[in-house]
Parts: C-alpha cells; structure tokens; sequence
C-alpha cells in the first residue's frame, strides 16, 4: 500500500515549506534552524567512522525520501483498520496514541490524570500549547542533535511524535501505550519525549510497526527519557517495522538521583538498524537496568550502541542484551560503560549472549569500560555460539525432536531476559512475539 | 513374547578412534543388569550408543528392540519407543521450566505420533501427576518452577533424572552413574525410588561402582567391562566382589583386554599432559 506523502526531497526550500506548516514556538523553530544548518554541513557517516566501521549503509539513498510535507495535524487518509499493536492488548491503559506516517490517528488520555496535571498525546500538539512547560527539557538537548546527520536532521524535521508529561509525585499504574505506523515507502521523523518529575511515577509502552511485514520506508527518530529525583520508569519499546525499513535511532535517558528506570527493548524488524541507546546517570543513587531481545532473519542487521554512563557515585547501571540470528543476518552490539572521577561506588554489568540459528548469521560483541574512578564494580561478558548440541541430544532423549528441542532452547534463551522484566503484560507481548519468531526457525545448524 | 533389547558384537568409534570392540548384552523386560568396570572402560558409550548419539559412530553389530534394528532411528524416536537414559552428567537448560520440559516429553513419549505443535497433555492432569510423582521421590515442589539442572546441586540433578525416568515410564532404562556424586542416604533414596516407580516392569541396566544403589535393584545379572567390552558376566555375588576387590583380579583373568584398557587410557594421558 502506498502513502500520499509527497515528496520534496531536503532542500532548502523544502525545509523552509516544512517550517511553514508548523504551529509552534520561535525558540524551537530556532532550535530547528541551528539543526539543520548541522544536517547540511555533516557527511553522511561512512565505515571509516568508527561506530559505523560494520555498519554499511552505502545503499541507503536519503534523497528518496523527504520531509514530512503537510501539516501533521492534518487528518491521516482513513485507514479500514486502526492498527492495534500487541503490547497493550486487554490491559486497561492510562492513555493511547497512535500515528500513522508521523500523524496522529487516535489520542487519548484518561480523565482522571489529564485533570492531575498529566499531559500524553501527539508531541506536536503539546509543543504548540505547552511551549512554556516544555522548553527547558527541550532545551537540554538530552539527545545532542548535533551528534550526527541522523541526530541532526531527527533535530530539524522531526514531526508527530509523542510526550508524556508526568507532574511531581503523581503516580500512574496505568501503561501508556504508542504506537507508531508506517506505510510502505513512508517515513517517521518521530520525537519521543518522557518527562517524569520528582517522585512521579509511570509505565510506557511504545511500538513501531509497518502497515506490511515487507514494507520499506525510513525512521530517523530520536527519544528521549527524563526521569527526575526519585521518579520512577518502567520503558519498553518494541521494533517491529517491515523488512526494507531503515531505521535511525537516537535515543537518551537521564536519571537524576534515586530516580529508577527499567528499560527494555524488542527490536525484530527493519532490513537496517543503527541505534545508540544511552543513559547517563546524573545524580547519585540512580538505579538502571537495561533488557534488550532480538530476533534476526534474512539479511537483516541490526547494530546497537549501548552507553552506560556514570556521572554521579553510588548508581546502579545493568545491562544484558541477547540476540538469536538466522539465515544470513547479522547484530552488532557494541557497549560502553564509562564512569566519570566523581562516580565512586558505580556498580555497572554488561552482559550480550548472541544465538547463532545459521552458519551465515554473523555477531558482532564488542564491550568496553572506560573507568576513571577507583572505587567500583564494572563487569562485562558476552557469549555467541550455535545451539549446545550436547543440549539438543538430552533433551531428545526426553522425546523431544530435534526442531522442537531446537525451539524450546531458544525460548529458553530468551526467558532470561523476560525474568528481568517485572510487568506482565509486556512479558507475555514479548515473549508472544518471540514466540512467533521460533515457531519460524526453520532448521538448527550443528 | 517378553520384551528385549539386544545389543549384539557391537563395535563403536568416536571420530575415527575405536571405543567399544564387541559388546553383547541382551535385557528382557523385568530384569535388572548391573554394568561395572574401571573408568574409561566404555560403559557411558555404550549408553549413548543405545539412546543413538550422533557423535558415535557404529562400525559393527546390532542393537535391536524386540527385533528390530533401532540403529536408523534418531534418538527421539528412540525415547518415544521406551527407551530411557539417566545421564551421568544431565545437561542443564536454563530458561527452561522442569514443569514444562516434562509436560512436553511425556507428551511425545507417552504418545510417539504426536506431531509437533499438537496438543500436550492438559495441564491440570499433567500437573497432579508430577506433584504425586515427586511427592513419592520426596522432592519439594518448588523444583517443578525451577530450570531443568540449572543451578541443581550433584543429588538434585540425579533425583530429578529418576523423576524424569518416573513420569516418562520406560521399557528400557540405562541408569548413568546416577549414585555417583551422593551421599549414602541419598544414594539409598535413590535406590528404594528406582524401585517404588516400578523398576521391576522396565529392563535396567544400572552403571555403577558401588553396590548400595542395587540394594533395592538386586541384579539378576552383573557384567564387566574392560576395554571395551564385556568381559564377565556373572550374579549379584559378581557386584559385591568389584565393589570389595576391585578390578585387578579382573585385569589378570583378562590380560587381553587389560592391555587394550591400558593403551586407551595411556592415549588419554599423552593427549592430557600434550595439552597442558
Ligand atoms: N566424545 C568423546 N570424544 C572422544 N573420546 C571419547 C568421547 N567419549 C568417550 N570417549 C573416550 O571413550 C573411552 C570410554 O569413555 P566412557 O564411555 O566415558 O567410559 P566410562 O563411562 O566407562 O568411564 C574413554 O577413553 C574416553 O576418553
Ligand atoms: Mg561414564
């Protein structure tokens, strides 16, 4: 299915017509301006960087796409079918969003936190009714946009998008859930932005989906996390876009002291993903754990960057990643703890335990430490290897045959990773998910 | 007709290296066997020969159930034909529920067509079974939550392959060394279990070095291997005699095969000391 998207390319002209559509305040359309300057004047980043040497994107052609054209408040052309999602199915939510192409199809937030003070909806919208509110976070530029092109040009025309906005103290049992679509050949500039302030506390649940598993199109998004002292957040985000999707992604956490985040994230679709996942730590006694899942087929290749940063002493920082690979696929993780002078009493783990399901498949493991303070506890590991054959006989001798032995281990695999992840609903989704990736699995090599 | 498992001059190599040189031993349903000898001897091949490992390679002879040759039959095909092993050293698989792992076995062994992806036993039913199955071994329920030997201490590890052995009801049973690694009460719990889930209806065949774990399990016959092969064969009175003397006696009947004990084992050690 293709989207009525009009394409207009990235030149001048065209982000000038971009800024005509949009409501909002002069400080962020400045904010906009500075961005794009960056986004002319930075290269595209090649494999003679360094964080991009095993990621090729040479056949990535940006000017097949182009800004997001008409207003993003424009109604989304009717779809027969809402999209849906998995991760919030039968679970009772605090409040919804769903865009399709960056516009916004369905929002809403319950009542009774709307009148505490809770802001939840398209980002565009809040950005043009709460400039005021929203301009010191904005302003911090948690996630720097002038990083890279990618974080430059998400910077300049991101557009749709979703805010949660959580007041001090107020505590939310409820999930919210987004949900982000994409339409063949379409694209997502999405901005994702997560205010918890003091001592408040909240659950999101945020997917991204192609309208058709083979869909292509392009997401450069950005997101980012803002948990106050003692505030606390449970995150998980769930990647799932076609298989010809590009995908883009910058996405930062900050946790002030004694706040608590737990963030996890499903990534099993695009034909491409680079992603640089950061949390720094800024006051003492924060507490971060960090659960990723992946699931790879075809010639998919998946790279995450992963940056565990201790600024303040006393915090808590746990990662572990793990990754199953089929045909010829590949994953790069690469993980970095640093811990600043000032962080005595940093207890930081990294942890990456690849699958291989194919002699084709290929993963990359690259962990790092970058320690300047003298009192802490760093560890890391990571493991790859093919399924244990020593597993499969045993667990054959029990009846099993060899490719349901072959499933049960790798959900095995897997389970330890949902263990880690303390709601419910989300575990199941997950798990579901996976699941349905296993069933797939279509013979285990020894 | 009583039911049989015949292994006849039965040759076995692993990458190339001969391990087992002519083994015979035929078990009828209802008999216990025990198979004794010095480490290295072959017992734990011969084990994984009958359960079908891949990595062992058969150069020679038969190994039939009730007649029929198993040899082409993949080792689950094996299990859903009754045939069962204890392993010496259970493989752990974590992220795996005992619970589940066994719903699922005892699925597929108690009905070998099932196809994968048709039904499992009903859960409820599958789980009062298993919590009077572990009631009887005495185990805590908690192990059934727990991932199948992840974590298990040496005794857990052999009580829950007995529970294993329970739930999926063999004909035919190899037990691995399963008193290895426990203590003297335990092996005992071990060996009064083996029995109370109906030892006598399968044919064993006991792998040990002790004579504690026949206790409840009196063999009616009791085989030496040395080098490869089953050199004697004799009564219960045969166990207690190793278990007491050793195998030195039974090297000097057996200069032969004490020879080829010798060189198997001295390969070992120049491979051992060549990697050190
Ligand atoms: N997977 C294997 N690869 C190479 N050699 C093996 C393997 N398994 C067993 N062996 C060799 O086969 C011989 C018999 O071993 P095993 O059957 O374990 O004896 P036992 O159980 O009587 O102690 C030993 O020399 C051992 O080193
Ligand atoms: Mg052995």
């Amino acid at each position: 299915m293709s989207t009525a998207i009009a394409s207009t390319g990235f030149s001048q002209e065209a982000f000038d017509a971009f800024l005509t559509t949009r409501d909002e305040p002069g400080w962020l359309i400045d904010m906009r301006r500075n961005a794009w300057r960056r986004f002319e004047e930075l290269p595209m980043p090649s494999v003679r960087d360094e964080e991009w040497m095993r990621t090729d994107i040479r056949l990535f052609k940006l000017d097949r796409f182009g800004l997001p054209h008409s207003s993003p408040l424009d109604a989304s052309p009717a779809h027969a079918t809402e999209p849906h999602g998995v991760l919030a199915a039968g679970v009772e939510v605090g409040g919804r969003s769903t865009t399709l192409d960056g516009r916004l199809v369905v929002g809403e937030l319950a009542t009774k936190w709307a009148k505490q003070g809770v802001l939840f909806g398209s980002l565009d919208r809040m950005a043009a009714e709460h400039g005021d509110l929203l301009r010191p976070y904005f302003q911090r530029h948690v996630v720097d946009p002038f990083r890279d092109k990618f974080s430059a040009l998400n910077a300049a025309g991101w557009s749709g998008g979703t805010l949660l906005y959580v007041p001090k103290g107020v505590r939310i049992e409820d999930p919210f859930h987004s949900l982000s679509v994409l339409g063949d050949g379409g694209i997502d500039f999405g901005k994702i932005l997560v205010i918890l302030d003091r001592d408040a506390e909240a659950t999101v649940l945020t997917e991204v989906a192609s309208l058709s598993a083979n869909g292509g199109g392009l997401h450069c998004g950005s997101m980012e996390l803002i948990v106050e002292r003692g505030a606390g957040l449970r995150y998980v985000s769930l990647q799932n876009w076609g298989d010809e999707v590009w995908h883009f992604a910058h996405q930062k956490a900050h946790v002030a002291s004694e706040g608590r985040l737990q963030w996890t994230i499903g990534a099993l679709g695009s034909r491409l993903s680079k992603v640089n996942q950061h949390i720094a730590m800024t006051g003492p006694d924060a507490e971060v754990q960090v659960n990723g899942v992946m699931f790879t087929e075809g010639r998919q290749h998946l790279s995450y960057n992963t940056h565990q940063h201790h600024q303040a002493a006393y915090c808590k920082s746990d990662l572990l990643y793990k990754a199953a690979l089929q045909d010829h696929s590949r994953t790069v993780w690469r993980g970095m703890i640093k811990v600043e002078k000032d962080a005595q009493r940093t207890d930081a783990y990294q942890r990456n335990d690849n699958l291989m399901l194919s002699r084709d498949a290929r993963a990359d493991s690259i962990p790092g430490l970058e320690i300047e303070a003298d009192d802490v506890r760093c560890t890391h590991g990571s493991t790859s290897g093919r399924v244990d054959e020593q597993q499969l006989f045993y667990a054959m001798t029990r009846g099993y045959s060899r490719r349901e032995a072959v499933r049960m281990i790798v959900t095995g695999f897997f389970q330890q990773v949902f263990d880690r992840i303390t709601i419910e609903g989300v575990r199941n989704a997950l798990s579901e998910a996976i699941g349905r990736r296993v069933r797939d699995i279509k013979e285990a090599v020894a | 007709m009583t039911e049989t498992l015949k292994i006849s001059n039965l040759h076995v190599a692993v990458e190339g290296k001969p391990i087992l040189s002519g083994v015979n031993l035929t078990i009828h349903r209802g008999e216990v066997h025990a198979l004794m000898g010095p480490n290295g001897s072959g017992k734990s091949t011969l084990a994984g020969a009958i359960m079908g490992h891949p990595k062992l390679e058969i150069t020679e002879g038969t190994i039939e159930l009730d007649g029929r040759s198993i040899l082409e039959w993949d080792t689950s095909e094996r299990a859903r034909a009754g045939v069962f092993m204890a392993f010496q050293r259970p493989m752990a698989i974590p992220g795996v529920k005992m619970a589940d792992f066994l719903r699922h076995a005892t699925t597929n062994v108690r009905y070998p067509s099932r196809k994968e992806g048709e039904q499992l036993i009903p859960m409820r039913e599958f789980r009062k079974e298993l919590r009077e199955k572990m009631a009887q071994l005495r185990m805590d329920e908690e192990f059934a939550r727990r991932y199948v030997n992840d974590g298990f201490s040496g005794g857990e590890m052999k009580r829950a392959e007995i529970l294993q052995m329970a739930m999926l009801r063999p004909k035919f049973a190899v037990l691995d060394e399963t008193d290895s690694g426990l203590d003297v009460d335990a092996v005992k719990l071990a060996s009064q279990s083996i029995a109370e889930i109906g030892g006598a209806e399968m044919g064993i065949l006991i792998i040990t070095h002790h004579d504690r774990l026949l206790e409840h399990n009196v063999p009616d016959f009791t085989h030496v291997m040395l080098g490869g092969r089953i050199v004697e064969t004799g009564g219960v009175e045969l166990a207690r005699e190793l278990y007491t003397e050793g195998y030195d006696q039974v090297r000097a009947r057996h200069p032969e095969d004490a020879a080829i004990e010798k060189e198997m084992t001295s390969i070992e050690k120049k491979v051992a000391s060549g990697a050190a």
